[in-house]
């Protein structure tokens, strides 16, 4: 353990702005949107005062800011964008972009609805929309994993293993606007953490190279050659975690955040801050001798397949909570879970569970209801596969 | 004229040899002008080597390193820009394969 860090209350947007602060990018572009505004805004002082030493661009859009990200990362520099919502939707064209050119850009996205009907409040269709992209994608559960997600980002994203932008989710509202006490890291052992960047893959004129070139017959190629550098991303989590909790004090578990269920009988999957209130209740539940488990799925991109079947093998029910529908077909995080899942001899029964559209709370009483669904599957009871939670569906 | 040649693309051996972002320079690997339907042509007894067609060109073929500035027919797309935009109407369009009639 180096220099211990300093405790501050402060919000979830702020932990993200302090978190890039101590990461030192040489450039920040971004277009403020609700959650988000208060983390581009507060880095925005920081250069504005000095204490960040960084070019600042205010861009007129998303697509202009992640475009101008990926202009500054061609050249060589360290760089964050922020965003949420429409705003990571407008910005969307960028995102394969940047992952094709293995540019290593870190953005903060505040989780919030997607319109129409038009709506401010939390869940996870945006960045769940994305999951394509190419891009690394986290989810954190509150202000302090947050900010250590965004050191730890850079780290990752820029290891010449990986080479891959990296998306650090957080809940709008529930996370980005209250406050919390985070310990905030020393400079200087993030500094030893966080080396600058160097890079081969930048424009240089005593260099020349082409970025973002066509390749036509070889596309293949160059796309099976980001999957292959992502499926070494698990292992580069693992090692920057080690080295984080050494110098830090904290880790989080890796892909997937196992809390009782060495001998669950029922495991809910949980993404986000709701793991706070399963955390609360799989604790209230064990007290009353029910065998009832949680994984906080943390990664979605690289997926956790191996870790989410090894889960599934030792528990007789599994439920997927999706802040997100789609429509047409069932939660996203479900999908992806049960293809892990359908590896495996003698699979659970499996249920998804979809809550917190728009913002709507998830109550310890709606997570209880949940736990005892899942006890009934345990037990052998038939059911709907896609339940909705607290919502009036007649 | 001092123009980058055209290299003929060799497959790397495996995808561990596939650039990772950068690709080094150089890599010119097939010619265009077989898009073209008009030919720009410079009357280099109007042209002023103001380089305003240089400037504009969106394919970089107008070459300046001679005497007279020149046009890389084998990357030049036939757009017209230069003809265009210059001031003192010394480049003309001419249809390909007609004989010399300008358009």
């Amino acid at each position: 353990m180096g220099m211990p860090g300093r405790k501050v209350f402060i919000s979830g947007d702020e932990a993200v702005a302090e978190a890039v602060r101590l990461a030192r990018p040489n450039v920040i572009s971004a277009y403020p949107i609700t959650p988000q505004t208060v983390t581009v805004e507060r880095i925005s002082e920081f250069v504005e005062d000095g204490s960040l030493k960084a070019e600042y661009l205010h861009v007129e859009s998303e697509h202009s800011a992640m475009s101008a990200a990926l202009g500054a990362a061609a050249v060589g520099a360290r760089t964050f964008t922020a965003t949420s919502s429409q705003g990571l939707l407008y910005m969307a064209e960028t995102l394969p972009y940047v992952s094709g050119a293995r540019f290593p850009i870190v953005m903060m996205n505040a989780n919030r609805t997607l319109a129409t009907p038009w709506a401010l409040l939390s869940d996870h269709r945006d960045s769940l929309s994305q999951l394509d992209s190419g891009w690394i994608q986290v989810y954190c559960e509150n202000a302090q994993e947050a900010m250590d997600m965004i050191i730890q980002a850079y780290r990752i994203a820029e290891d010449p293993r990986v080479m891959t932008p990296f998306m650090v989710n957080l809940d709008g509202f529930i996370l980005t606007h209250t406050y919390e006490m985070v310990d905030l890291p020393a400079q200087e052992n993030v500094d030893r953490f966080l080396p600058p960047y160097r890079t081969a893959n930048r424009m240089d004129l005593d260099d020349p190279k082409t970025v973002c070139y066509a390749a036509l017959d070889d596309y293949m190629e160059f796309h099976l050659k980001q999957e292959l550098d992502m499926r070494k991303v698990p292992g580069v989590i693992e090692e920057v975690e080690l080295e984080f909790k050494g110098i830090f004090g904290r880790s989080y578990g890796g892909l997937v955040e196992k809390y009782c269920c060495e001998d669950a009988e029922a495991v809910l999957m949980t993404l986000g801050s709701v793991t706070g209130t399963a955390r609360a209740v799989v604790d209230a539940m064990r007290m009353e001798g029910k065998m009832v488990g949680l994984a906080k799925i943390r990664f979605m991109r690289p997926f956790p397949a191996a870790e989410i079947a090894g889960i599934a093998g030792n528990t007789k029910a599994m439920g997927i909570l999706d802040r997100d529908l789609s429509v047409g077909y069932e939660g996203i995080v479900f999908t992806n879970a049960r293809s892990a899942v359908c590896e495996i001899e003698s699979p659970p029964r499996m249920i998804n569970f979809i809550g917190g559209l728009g913002g709507r709370n998830i109550s310890k009483e709606d997570m209880r209801q949940i736990f005892d669904q899942l006890m009934q599957a345990a037990r052998g009871e038939q059911g709907e596969r896609v339940r909705f939670v607290n919502a009036r569906c007649e | 004229m001092e123009r980058p040649l055209v290299v003929k693309f060799k497959r790397p051996d495996s995808i561990r040899d596939y650039p990772c972002g950068a690709f080094r320079v150089g890599t010119l690997v097939q010619e265009n002008s077989g898009w073209r339907v008009f030919r720009p042509v410079i009357d280099t007894g109007k042209c002023i080597k103001c380089l305003r067609c240089f400037l504009v060109c969106p394919d970089g073929v107008i070459d300046k390193s001679g005497e007279d500035l020149e046009i890389d027919y084998r990357f030049c797309k036939g757009c017209g820009v230069c003809a265009y935009e210059c001031k003192v109407g010394a480049i003309v369009m001419m249809r390909e394969g007609d004989d010399g009639n300008a358009r």
